[in-house]
């Protein structure tokens, strides 16, 4: 990590970690009586541990030169390492939060252990500490190889791979100590949401700079995806976040919106990081990892334009679905179903495009676990996308809304989709990267494999049983007109469905654990001796001529 | 780089001569289905954006050709249920209890639409079978401690005890240990009275002594509330506390618990969140409960 840079740089990133320390610093004097002071310990602690570990190699030899001909992975393979274990962190807690709903009693009456402080851990933990990782790691990888080119520089991969973790454990950190400001996928408080912004700009310029250095005459799809998802999410982050710290002191803010417009906001934002966050960047993944590991062209070339902007601009729109009979004004909500009507059509040619390109690679699907990841991983976006529009239909909403259908239908999305494609590509990068010949064991993929799918079906069949069942009981009325059950009828009735989401939970876990596994086997295997990893480099400047 | 186009032999189709690292794309035209498809789901949104209330203007937006609209729906349902029930809630509303309990037809409606009352307003205290939870009292088998005549479990409901009504019943057992009322002794001593008040045959092995000393003390501080008996009264929500019911345990540990920090135990005003007919349903449909029992 440290070796690979020059002094120059050693003495920048001194520079930049320095300065972090001293923010941590002013944190955790200017919040000392608040719970700020503790994050400005964490920040300061991050600042100084990454600052002496800079400075005890500052004097080692210069790298070579050579490095630059080649593409710069070490970032990848450390995100790689933090996909896995914020992962297991993140399905972890998600099995706890299950276990929390089906036996409440085991908060134990600490106030960290409750359903409300651990459920953001989890759902943070998965989505940003897991996804987000993984959309990094690979979304660096992906850049070069179709683009031909190196990274822009030394510094800002590293800036932003771990200043992004920073970002997430002073996130988790908070949730466990009650900071949040209550808007779902968007708790973290202010200071948290600035540094997000600063990681995320230096994450859009590495692309752009990329891009712009490109030895490729065309931008490929993928990288269309990564760009939409860092630049929408730059842009929903920015917006929905907007608010007033009470004091520079203090970890409490307000909101900029209120009422009607907060919800409006907040659905807007949270739908759109379902589709930018949660479907754009792991499209770019798809549209790499899968026809790469199948060794078949993309179907088709022109779906892939029809399918980028169909999602793109309508997904835009949408997220006035969350709010169907509410105080949002009708109008906002027609709008709001019939753009995600529409949506359904992109989205299923998306789900075909990466489908019609595996024709010819069927046997290869059969085999290999490692490409049935993907495979799946695009059937159950196909489901996902088609019960997303369908729920979004006021008429179904008015059954589905409130109830576990909607969990259901997040983890046919989070689990069968973002989880099983990035899994896949995990597995399919992994012995490269770490220039193994072979992942560790084929079998425990396997293992894994099934551990997912059967996983994801316990739980998507019993949220599916118990959202249908609970939006039935409240919506029963006796023949006198009035309810038939109350609602605690209705949690009586979910237990059972409680108790197999969480096994489902547990299966999803185990499988996650299984991969971290094999991966960590895979890197302490003997390296090959035959380095044909050669192969894999940039283009040279000299076969630039006539492009 | 000027790529080279080729024709892939699975699909028979041209590639369109790009390739990143590998990777080539097909220049399929886009199916004939996925445009049915396409325009089918474009149509049927925009009409449906023509017959619901949609598009934004500067002053208002677009009702839409057919009127709806979900506050006007709303509303609409609303009453319209209101009508239909009114068939029966205008019988709970002018008759009197004894009318409402004597007529079968009319209890069935109570147990019916009761149960579901009970479970979304009473339970998550009194328990979904309404006889209690550490802490809050039994409403099926153990004595009221208000009275339980109609009007006055109405009454109950509609004011609550300790709550925020002007008019709410008001109860408070002392902190005898804590605020320093009584000595330790005399603490170790009441309790121990009170216990063989349920439990006669933990007499046996007391001292009988401290009995006794335990019976003056309760005299002399428990007796202006609970009663000489210790039977409890109804006008002062004060237990029986010779009975088996015990809404803080009877256990030692619990009753000296209760005279070492006193009690003063909550139940909501209901009057702002229920309305009249709710109230009288829930006290109906409570009493048809301990009715059953007994």
């Amino acid at each position: 990590m440290i070796a690979d840079l020059t002094r120059a740089e050693r003495l920048w990133a001194m520079l930049i970690l320095g300065a972090l320390g001293l923010i941590g610093l002013a944190m955790a004097i200017g919040g000392r009586n608040d719970l700020l002071g503790i994050h400005g310990w964490i920040v300061l602690a991050a600042g100084l541990g990454g600052f002496i570990a800079v400075m005890r190699g500052l004097d080692a030899p210069e790298p070579s030169a050579e490095r630059l001909n080649e593409y710069y992975d070490a970032p990848t393979r450390v995100g790689l390492i933090l996909t896995l274990l914020w992962a297991v962190v993140g399905m972890g807690v998600g099995f706890w939060v299950a276990a929390l709903l089906a036996w409440p009693d085991m908060t134990f009456d600490v106030p960290w252990l409750s359903f409300g402080r651990l459920r953001p851990v989890h759902t943070s933990g998965v989505i940003f500490g897991f996804g987000g990782n993984a959309l990094i790691a690979t979304s660096f990888h992906v850049l070069q190889r179709t683009t031909r080119a190196r990274l822009p520089d030394q510094i800002s991969p590293w800036f932003v791979l771990l200043g992004y973790n920073l970002f997430c454990i002073i996130a988790a950190s908070g949730y466990l100590m009650g900071l949040t400001q209550s808007k779902e996928y968007a708790e973290p408080e202010w200071y948290a949401d600035i540094w997000l912004v600063v990681v995320w700009v230096v994450y859009f310029a590495i692309y752009m700079r990329t891009l712009a250095r490109r030895k490729e005459p065309h931008i490929y799809v993928a990288n269309w995806y990564y760009m939409a998802f860092i630049l929408v999410v730059a842009i929903l982050h920015i917006v929905n976040n907007l608010a007033v710290p009470i004091s520079l002191g203090s970890a409490k803010s307000y909101s900029l919106f209120s009422g009607v417009q907060d919800a409006m906001t907040q659905w807007w934002y949270g739908h759109n990081a379902v589709a930018f966050f949660l479907t754009a960047g792991f499209l770019g993944m798809m549209y790499y990892y899968l026809p790469k590991r199948a060794g078949r062209p993309i179907f088709s070339y022109r779906m892939s334009i029809i399918s980028f902007w169909g999602i793109t601009f309508m997904y835009m729109w949408a997220g006035s679905h969350h709010l169907h009979y509410t105080a949002l004004p009708h109008w906002v909500q027609t709008l709001g179903m019939a753009f995600s009507v529409v949506l359904l059509v992109p989205s299923w040619a998306s789900a075909g495009n990466a489908l019609l390109t595996l024709n010819g690679a069927w046997h290869k699907v059969r085999d290999d676990a490692v490409l049935r990841f993907m495979a799946l991983a695009a059937i159950f976006y196909g489901i996902t996308t088609f019960e997303g529009s369908f729920m979004a239909i006021r008429a179904v909403n008015s059954l589905s809304h409130y109830t576990d259908w909607t969990i259901g239908h997040v983890h046919a999305g989070a689990l069968g989709w973002v989880a099983m494609i990035t899994f896949g590509s995990l597995y399919s990068i992994v012995p490269s990267m770490f220039r193994r010949e072979r992942i560790y064991s084929q079998k425990l993929v396997e293992v894994h494999f099934w551990l997912a799918l059967s996983g994801t079906v316990i739980y998507v069949f019993a949220m599916w049983n118990s959202g249908v069942i609970q939006g039935l009981m409240w919506r029963t009325y006796t023949e006198s007109g009035g309810l038939t059950y109350s609602f605690i009828d209705s949690l009586v009735a979910m237990h059972p469905y409680y108790i197999a989401r969480a096994f489902g939970g547990l299966l999803f876990l185990l499988g996650a654990l299984t991969a971290l596994y094999n991966v960590v086997m895979t890197i302490r295997m003997p390296a090959p001796a035959a380095d044909d990893a050669a192969l894999d480099i940039p283009a040279k400047p000299a076969l630039q001529a006539g492009e | 780089m000027a790529g080279l186009i080729e024709r892939d032999k699975v699909s028979g189709q041209t590639t369109t001569g790009h390739e990143w690292n590998g990777i080539k794309e097909l220049n399929t035209p886009v199916p004939r289905l996925l445009w049915a498809f396409l325009i089918t789901a474009t149509i049927f949104s925009v009409t449906w954006t023509v017959l619901m209330p949609s598009w934004p203007g500067i002053n208002g937006y677009f009702r839409g050709l057919l009127g709806v609209d979900q506050r006007v729906a709303v509303t609409q349902s609303v009453t319209e249920a209101a009508v239909e029930r009114e068939s029966w809630t205008s019988r709970i509303d002018s008759e009197d209890f004894a009318a409402i309990q004597a007529d079968d037809a009319l209890m069935a409606i109570v147990r019916e639409t009761g149960a579901a009352l009970f479970g979304d307003n009473c339970a998550a205290c009194h328990g979904t079978n309404a006889r209690g939870t550490p802490g809050f009292p039994n409403l099926v088998t153990a004595p009221t401690m208000w009275g339980d005549d109609p009007e006055t479990v109405a009454e109950t409901i509609r004011v609550g005890i300790n709550g925020t009504s002007p008019e709410t019943r008001y109860a408070q057992m002392l902190a005898f240990g804590r605020d320093h009322m009584l000595e330790r002794a005399d603490i170790d001593a009441v309790v121990s009275y009170v216990e063989t008040l349920s439990q006669p045959e933990l007499a046996a092995g007391m001292d009988a002594d401290t009995l006794a000393y335990g019976g003056e003390v309760f005299a002399a501080n428990c007796a202006g509330c609970h009663g000489e008996d210790a039977r409890g009264m109804t006008d002062t929500g004060t237990p029986n506390l010779t009975d088996q019911y015990w809404t803080y345990g009877g256990d030692r540990a619990s009753i000296r618990h209760s005279v070492y920090h006193g009690r003063a135990g909550t139940m909501p005003s209901w009057e702002g969140r229920l309305s009249p007919t709710h109230i009288k349903l829930l006290t109906l449909y409570v009493l048809d409960l301990r009715a059953n029992e007994q």
